[in-house]
């Protein structure tokens, strides 16, 4: 009897179980909570940092990301390249390969375009010259996000150690390129001339927003209706599944890292061709990392992806003009992102796990235990489904640890008097 | 030449030192921590914290207290690490969030972190208090090469060694060790051997942090003299890459280190290095870890594997 005490006590007050039955409004609200929460921490942050400061970071917040036309543009630029990095990496983490390289991929598919810059500017008509520089890009990008894949689908090398090295082999290369194009030791490549986007209205970026909203549809169809899309994400379910129902993995997993990788080329594409003209280490800044953020927390749908990415343009936007202005200094965003990003990912527990609180409940079920344990010998069922059975308030379950604390005293007849009352009670 | 160039790869490896050795024992429970740069950036945060704080409340620089200036900065930073590590396990073994988004923003926010205090940062007297994390044994100079190669060092230095020895020691040889490395194996089988998964990996990852923290500290303070604008991120991802590049073994961690460092310092004893020559020389660690990875998946040796459970949340009613 003792040692059943013993190992009941020893239970844990919370428990925690998987699940499944959220409804969709329920979790979006939790998710929408967050982001306000998230958004009033920030506040409270910098009014800590400079006192009273709290409406004016959160005026500036917006003030630098929708005060004039151009702000805006550039917001919706932002969005779309972290958007199109974030498409990148999804079908890849759908098929739980986790892709942490789409830093270098962008990478290699920004050196390309700018050597195709480099060396074919000026002798080819600028609209070919765009033309080639999206091929060259894809192949850098899908170039440098195979070699892991073929790796990981022959050996089983580890993806996640494997692509982010290539993502510092891709910073090196792209230094020593530099280090020969650039030989006076400034480390910077001016603005190359040939082969830049044409401006759609009166704003530049006009172009890359509309890329990447074509992008957004087709992944988002090749991922819901193709039987490639279908394919993957039964092999990010199971692998021996998969295998059984005749999908060569070995092949998917290439296929789907070679799509991986072109899709970051042509946010190397864009972000060269279509908005820095130039190429240095820093010209993916961040983003690949970034990207793997968003696409976790939209679960992988393209369409919510969207939204996450605007969501993360604007904080690190807003956040850079409300630090500019407040005199925060420029890191300052980092950490916004980084707050903002924590208290998301801990709101994805509530909607995925459901907590119970089991303090009251465990020692009713002891009691119950015990007293079934008397009455024949085994520990019923029954004692487990009556103490179930009550989801109660808070003074009830109070209620129920006095009454089990009277219980156990007792002799074992007053005991399954006491149960049943509890039973009626429930 | 050679001697000062061997003393200069052992002190520099330090800071991948202590970065490998911490990331090994969080990666040993089956956590993958790519919150090791932003853990880095923390901890030097709170070691920098920890001197400020100090030299603040002397009333005068010269009556500055070597052993204080060092051990002071070092809880400081030990007590940040963990905190980070806290943060980490607290996301991903109690809420069982995906490890690599998790790590992921703790080095976003560690990196921001860092240069955001780093900026303010009251530096008077951190040149003079560096001294004392710089300083040898006072008999290195006399004893020629065997003191400038075994003695000439600071104090984190022989730390981060004992560090590493003590780990491996404990990884290889002890109850501890084996039941975190069968935590880090296979969860399930741990947790139904009876080892508590929770208290391992939470500790696991609060100590490797911890002293990851340590090389952003000797970083700042010992390896710029006290010059604190720079950031650290980069040898984060390098420790990481050690990890790999040691399968996993913190003794030869130490070896690891040394030649990191050795890289990473060789192109300034070059005769004529042209800037494209010290790029590619830079760029060699993370190439030579990528074929380490790959002759180990390709051998498939056990010993050399990454632990198998090794990204996963372990969630006991999952199948």
């Amino acid at each position: 009897m003792t040692n059943v005490l013993k190992k009941l006590k020893l239970e844990s007050p919370i428990h925690i179980s998987k699940r499944t039955d959220m409804p969709k409004w329920k979790s979006w609200l939790i998710r929408g909570g967050a982001i306000v929460a998230a958004l009033l921490l920030c506040g409270i942050i910098s009014s800590i940092l400079s006192s009273g400061s709290f409406s004016s970071f959160m005026e500036q917040m917006f003030k630098g990301c929708f005060s004039t036309p151009r702000r805006a543009i550039n917001l919706f630029e932002e969005t779309a390249l972290l958007l199109c990095i974030s498409l990148a990496v999804t079908p890849a983490f759908k098929m739980k390969f986790w892709n942490i390289g789409a830093e270098g991929q962008v990478l290699m598919g920004a050196l390309l375009c700018a050597t195709c810059m480099k060396y074919f500017g000026g002798k080819v008509d600028d609209g070919l010259l765009i033309v080639i520089m999206l091929v060259f890009s894809i192949v850098g990008g899908a170039v440098w996000s195979t070699i892991p894949a073929i790796f990981k689908a022959k050996w089983n090398t580890n993806e996640t150690l494997f692509t982010l090295m290539m993502n510092y082999i891709a910073m090196g290369l792209i230094a020593c390129v530099i280090a020969i194009w650039v030989p006076n030791n400034s480390g910077t490549v001016g603005v190359l001339s040939y082969g830049n986007f044409p401006k759609i209205g009166r704003y530049p970026y006009i172009l890359n927003i509309i890329i990447v909203a074509i992008l957004t549809v087709l992944v988002f169809i090749y991922l819901r209706f193709s039987k490639h899309g279908y394919e993957l994400s039964v092999v990010g379910e199971s692998v021996n599944t998969a295998k059984y129902i005749g999908i060569n993995v070995k092949k998917v997993i290439v296929r789907t890292m070679i799509l991986s990788g072109a899709l970051c080329g042509i946010a190397g594409w864009l972000i060269v061709g279509g908005a820095s003209h130039t190429v240095s280490t820093e010209v993916a800044g961040g983003r690949g990392f970034t990207a793997i953020l968003i696409s976790w927390l939209a679960h992988f749908d393209p369409i919510a992806m969207s939204f996450t990415a605007f969501l993360v343009a604007f904080l690190s936007q807003g956040s850079s003009q409300a630090a500019s202005v407040l005199n925060f200094g420029g890191s300052f965003p980092k950490i916004i992102t980084g707050m903002f990003f924590f208290i998301i990912i801990a709101s994805e527990f509530f909607v995925g796990y459901k907590i119970k609180f089991t303090f009251g409940k465990r020692k009713a079920e002891r009691a119950d235990e015990l007293n079934a344990e008397e009455s024949d010998g085994s520990i019923g069922a029954t004692a487990y489904d009556s103490a179930d059975l009550g989801d109660g308030e808070p003074n009830e379950i109070t209620a129920r640890i006095d009454n089990s604390a009277e219980e156990i005293a007792l002799p074992s007849e007053n005991n399954q008097n006491a149960q049943k009352e509890e039973e009626v009670e429930a | 030449m050679f001697w000062t160039f061997l003393q200069r790869a052992i002190r520099f490896s330090t800071v991948f030192m202590f970065g490998a050795t911490g990331e090994t024992i969080t990666e040993k429970s089956g956590h993958l921590n790519l919150g090791i740069p932003g853990v880095m950036c923390i901890g030097a945060v709170g070691g920098v914290l920890g001197e400020s704080l100090y030299l603040k409340s002397l009333s005068d620089i010269s009556q500055i207290n070597g052993f204080a200036a060092v051990i002071i900065p070092i809880i400081m930073t030990l007590i940040f690490g963990a905190l980070a590590g806290l943060l980490f396990s607290f996301f991903t073994v109690t809420l069982r969030c995906n490890q690599n988004v998790t790590g992921l923003t703790i080095t976003t926010f560690g990196i921001g972190f860092n240069s955001f205090y780093m900026n303010r940062i009251d530096k008077t007297g951190f040149t003079a208090a560096s001294e004392y994390f710089i300083k040898g044994f006072p008999c290195a100079d006399s004893a020629g090469w065997f003191g400038q190669i075994f003695l000439s060092y600071g104090t984190l230095v022989y730390l981060a060694i004992i560090i590493a020895v003590i780990a491996a020691i404990v990884i290889k040889r002890t109850r501890v060790g084996l039941n975190l490395r069968a935590v880090g194996e296979n969860p399930a089988t741990a947790d139904a051997a009876g080892i508590s998964v929770t208290k391992y990996r939470y500790i696991a990852t609060i100590l490797g942090s911890a002293i990851a923290g340590l090389g952003g500290l000797f970083f700042i303070m010992d390896h710029l003299g006290g010059n604190i604008e720079y950031n650290i991120d980069a040898f984060g991802w390098m420790a990481v890459a050690l990890v790999i590049f040691t399968v996993w073994k913190p003794n030869w961690g130490i070896l690891g280190s040394i030649l990191f460092g050795a890289l990473y310092i060789s192109p300034d004893f070059m005769t004529v290095p042209s800037a494209a020559t010290k790029e590619i020389v830079k760029l060699i660690p993370y190439f030579v870890t990528v074929v380490v990875l790959i002759v180990t998946s390709i051998i498939n040796k056990r010993e050399t594997q990454p632990p198998a459970a090794l990204g996963v949340s372990y969630f006991r009613e999952e199948r």
